[in-house]
């Protein structure tokens, strides 16, 4: 019985050691884990909260009850107390009512606390100007449209690095999500309407991005690169990009959104309302409130918008974050 | 001629992947082969007479444990069939619409066809039994409901081999799953699949609730009722507000479908998000469905393999109240992503951790069960001892993907597969198998083969690990769901094809399971006593297989565990009074659902294929069945003090 119990407790240390290694190799190489920027830096730190907080309560549950099974299984030498009706206990129900409850206080309160932090943009970033990008999930590609600097790209996108980026985001057809999982979280794209959110990278580096939501068939060739790069190479870029003779407008969008794959591509000059009119056209004219959101409370450049939109209900809703409904 | 024919075939059914080709070989030879069987050996009439017009809730159990069983297996097969797609990166085993069209239907039959007709199939083999009941209620409106169901779930299925699969996903997001994301019948065939089907869950429901509150045998207070039991009510409780939801739902969907509605369509004034908050709204509680009644078989195996009294009945009774009420609240958490508000997705996150509580809490009464009794681990044991860790660890994941933040980097992850598939198999999954071990010897009379059970059990187990493990890191490495490939350089084909060594291992555990039960049919343990694990409720104190009747006198009920105490007066000599036979009341076989449900059939076929004349005859059938079975007055019969005692005295003769 003590040579079991030696084996039983050998096997244990090895298989928690094993898991150990799993669970780390796993987490060094997971890009969530490895934040760029301080939205995904923030997430990260919750969910390493979370997982802490669950540990918590999880570990020592796992040890009772390995404890339990060992030392109350059914063997005729077994001579631990048999109680067959002690089926109550108001003092231990009470602590086990209790503990649950303070760990999802806590937790409670780290979410909520983030929550409305992730709504604002940076304060230590504040005084930057914000580079806006417009994103169009399309069958089955993405379009990123920078309406300031007055080019496009289909399927990579390049950010200036410790610069706020405000993501305005739409879809053409089905649903999809927008993802950087490096910078942070992701938001859905939908046909109709202006979603918002912003996102930051602290340094120079290449990033994965993916679309996240199913949105049909080749909807797993949604991926693309996002690159970060110093304020000098990306005007550099901006300049260089501008000297590209595709114009996206109507009618290139036209052929853009034919169904099917892409490759990368650069337009050189963009039609400036098109973004606007593909929430329009999808619907956005339903509803003109629909640029509401969880990032609302981020500053578009109202004035830019305003200038682009042509006096259309949904950027002008999208810009400045309340507006009756006015077409029905 | 020939040119229309062939051109209609080729629409009609599925062409161009010689995987469905081989499917419809083996479907063609399947359905040659039982044809064969039922007529060399005469079984037709024995078919209609005892299981297609049967209201027995023990032979309706049978038959949904069957279906779910088969279910299972195809929900199995699609699972591993996209388990070999990504085992490595850019394989080129599945093309893109076939692997959408596989992941549509593993979801959906999962959920719907499997585990809604296993959680149904031990409702109907255990709660009238635990109640000292006779029936349910509603007996006919039971055999409705298997039969709704069955037909429902062959409508969805053929799909794959006539017409073409749905492939938009298993909740099928607008606006992809609208006419212009997805113009293929399989839309159809899901939307009319589920719609059938769903009729039948709602009517059970309804049918446990009434059973659970009305047939009760006399002196068991609701507070005596076994937890199974109870967590059959609260579970029942829940699809009487869930399913109308989704019924209303898709009836929507339909509308849009079909007459060029716009509810969930943007361009026509519609809004999509309506749809992913109605069908959540359905969706949480399903999982809540669900998982309950596992709950509740937990509850009453861990109290008899420890031969001790369930520890705190009524904090367990209060917990499962509460999740119902609970599951109610927190269908934002979903999509915590598409742009809610701080507020409301502050509330969301808060009452989604709020559900921990009362399962934390159930998770302790189980190990203080446990605590001071004596344990022994034949196989329903063996599958809690899985359950308990599997669903710490899946529960802890649940709560951090209620971060409402975090859920920001987690959502439509695989990491949020990894959770979900540990809370459904390592819960639900485990929770009925667990179940089905328990309660096969006093359906079937024998006891399933414990060695090769084991072996199944093991590779279920270590098979799950391996499977599910690495997709959380999958996850946090940015692999999203629902893609059929992906490339070499992302690095995530080592976890990838873990996962699939475990998906695998995991079949090979179903094969071991199926082999257990062939095996046992011939040489498992007979059942002669009835009580074949000394266990604590009133099933255990009829012969197995029951009677018909199942009692032959109602039991008065004293206390909680009622047969337990029952047994332990004896073992001190008192003998409780005998109570006098009396003729038993019976519901009478009725052809009538298996009928009207053929008619639905038909109804949902002809709108999936736009045929309004098989739609009109199978409303005319539908109603004709509702006439039929309204103006049916010879629908009960006693069986005769006589027959009863020839039939206990044969069943017990030679124990009591």
């Amino acid at each position: 019985m003590k040579a079991a119990r030696k084996r039983l407790r050998r096997l244990g240390t090895v298989l928690a050691g094993a898991g150990m290694a799993v669970f780390l190799a796993g987490c060094e190489n997971a890009i969530v884990l490895d934040p760029k920027g301080p939205v995904a830096e923030i997430q990260k730190d919750l969910i390493w909260i979370s997982v802490l907080l669950c540990a918590v309560v999880v570990v020592p549950v796992l040890a009772i009850f390995a404890y339990i099974v060992w030392r109350y299984r059914d063997k005729p030498d077994n001579k631990a107390p048999y109680e067959p009706n002690w089926s109550h206990s108001t003092k231990l129900e009470a602590i086990w009512w209790t503990i649950p409850i303070i760990i999802v206080a806590l937790l409670g309160y780290f979410t909520v606390r983030d929550t409305y932090k992730l709504i604002k943009p940076p304060a230590e970033t504040a005084h930057v100007e914000p580079v806006t990008i417009q994103v169009t999930s399309m069958d089955w590609k993405w379009l990123f449209q920078y309406p300031d600097q007055g080019i496009a790209t289909v399927n990579y996108l390049n950010i200036p690095e410790k610069t706020p980026i405000q993501f305005v985001l739409t879809s053409n057809s089905a649903m999809n999500s927008f993802w950087v999982p490096q910078l942070g979280g992701m938001m859905y794209t939908m046909p109709g309407m202006a979603m918002r959110m912003w996102l930051q990278s602290d340094g120079t580096g290449e990033y994965y991005g993916s679309g996240a939501n199913f949105s049909g068939s080749e909807f797993a060739k949604m991926n693309f690169k996002v690159t970060s790069m110093t304020q000098d190479d990306f005007d550099a870029w901006i300049e260089k990009s501008k000297q590209e003779p595709a114009k996206l407008d109507h009618k290139a969008y036209q052929q853009l959104a034919v169904k099917g794959t892409a490759p990368i591509q650069t337009f050189g000059d963009l039609e400036p309302t098109l973004f606007n009119s593909i929430v329009i056209q999808n619907g956005g004219h339903h509803h003109p409130a629909n640029g509401l959101d969880i990032r609302g409370a981020f500053p578009v450049k109202k004035d830019k918008q305003d200038s682009s939109a042509g006096g259309s209900q949904a950027a002008d809703s999208a810009a400045s974050g309340d507006q009756p409904d006015s077409s029905q | 001629m020939w040119d229309s024919i062939k051109e209609f075939a080729g629409d009609f059914f599925v062409t161009g992947d010689p995987l469905i080709y081989g499917a419809d070989v083996s479907i063609a030879l399947v359905s040659v082969a039982i044809v064969f069987v039922l007529t060399y050996f005469k079984k037709w009439k024995w078919l209609w007479t005892e299981w297609l017009t049967t209201v027995d809730h023990k032979k309706i159990g049978i038959m949904y444990l069957i279906a779910s069983l088969l279910m299972l297996f195809r929900g199995g097969v699609d699972a591993l069939l996209m388990r070999t797609q990504l085992a490595l990166p850019e394989v080129e085993f599945l093309q893109a619409d076939h692997y959408n069209a596989i992941f549509t239907t593993h979801g959906t039959i999962m959920i719907l066809f499997m585990a809604m007709p296993m959680m149904f199939a031990l409702f109907n083999m255990v709660v009238p039994l635990q109640l000292g009941a006779r029936d349910v209620a509603f007996p006919f409106l039971n055999a409705l409901s298997f039969w709704l169901f069955l037909f429902g779930a062959m409508l969805f299925n053929i799909s794959f081999v006539i017409g073409g699969s749905p492939d938009a996903g298993w909740l099928s997001y607008p606006p992809l799953s609208e006419l212009s994301g997805s113009p293929g019948r399989g839309q159809d065939f899901y939307i009319w699949g589920i719609q059938i089907s769903g009729i039948g869950s709602l009517m059970t429901g309804i049918n446990f609730i009434v059973t659970i509150l009305k047939m009760r045998a006399p002196g068991m207070k609701l507070m005596k009722m076994p937890l199974f039991s109870w967590s059959v009510l609260s579970s029942c409780i829940t699809i009487l507000f869930a399913f109308p939801i989704l019924t209303v739902t898709l009836a929507l969907l339909f509308l849009d479908r079909y007459f060029g509605a716009h509810f969930f369509t943007l361009d026509g004034g519609g809004m999509s998000m309506m749809y992913v908050n109605l069908i959540w709204m359905w969706g949480h509680p399903e999982v809540y469905i669900v998982v309950l009644p596992a709950f509740g078989i937990f509850s009453e195996i861990v109290a008899t393999f420890s031969r001790k009294t369930i520890f705190g009945y009524k904090s367990m009774v209060f917990a499962m109240m509460v999740i119902s009420v609970l599951s109610f609240f927190t269908w934002v958490h979903h999509f915590y992503t598409m742009g809610s508000s701080a507020d409301v997705n502050s509330f969301f996150a808060i009452s989604t951790m709020a559900i921990a509580i009362p399962t934390g809490v159930k998770v302790f009464n189980w190990l203080f069960t446990m605590y001071r009794g004596r344990i022994s681990f034949e196989l329903p044991m063996l599958w809690t001892m899985g359950f308990i860790p599997c669903f710490l660890v899946g529960g802890a994941t649940g709560v951090m993907l209620a971060v409402a933040p975090a859920d920001f980097q987690y959502h439509n992850s695989y990491f949020l597969i990894a959770h979900f598939h540990q809370v459904l198999i390592g819960g639900v999954v485990f929770g009925y198998l667990a179940g089905i071990y328990y309660w096969w010897p006093k359906l079937f009379g024998f006891k399933l083969d414990e060695k090769r059970g084991r072996w199944g059990f093991w590779t279920w187990n270590i098979g799950f690990y391996l499977c599910f493990f690495p997709q959380y890191f999958l996850g946090l490495d940015g692999m999203t769901r629902r893609v059929y490939t992906y490339e070499w350089d992302r690095g995530w084909a080592a976890l990838n094809f873990t996962s699939t060594i475990g998906a695998f291992l995991m079949g090979l555990g179903f094969i071991f399971q199926v082999w257990q039960i062939a095996w046992s049919v011939r040489n498992g343990q007979r059942d002669k006593t009835g009580d074949i694990w000394n266990g604590r409720t009133l099933e255990w104190s009829i012969p197995s297989p029951p009677p018909a009747y199942n009692f032959a006198v109602v039991p008065q009920v004293r206390k909680v565990d009622d047969w337990w105490h029952e047994k332990e007066d004896r073992a001190k000599g008192i003998e409780r009074p005998k109570q006098e036979l009396e003729p038993i009341h019976m519901p009478k076989n009725s052809g009538i659902p298996f009928i009207m449900s053929g008619f639905w059939f038909l109804v949902g076929f002809g709108f999936t294929f736009d045929w309004i004349w098989m739609v009109i005859i199978g409303f005319l059938g539908v109603f004709g069945s509702l006439y039929a079975r309204s103006f049916t007055y010879d629908v009960d019969y006693y069986i005769p003090v006589d027959e009863v005692k020839r039939t206990e005295q044969k069943l017990r003769g030679a124990t009591r």
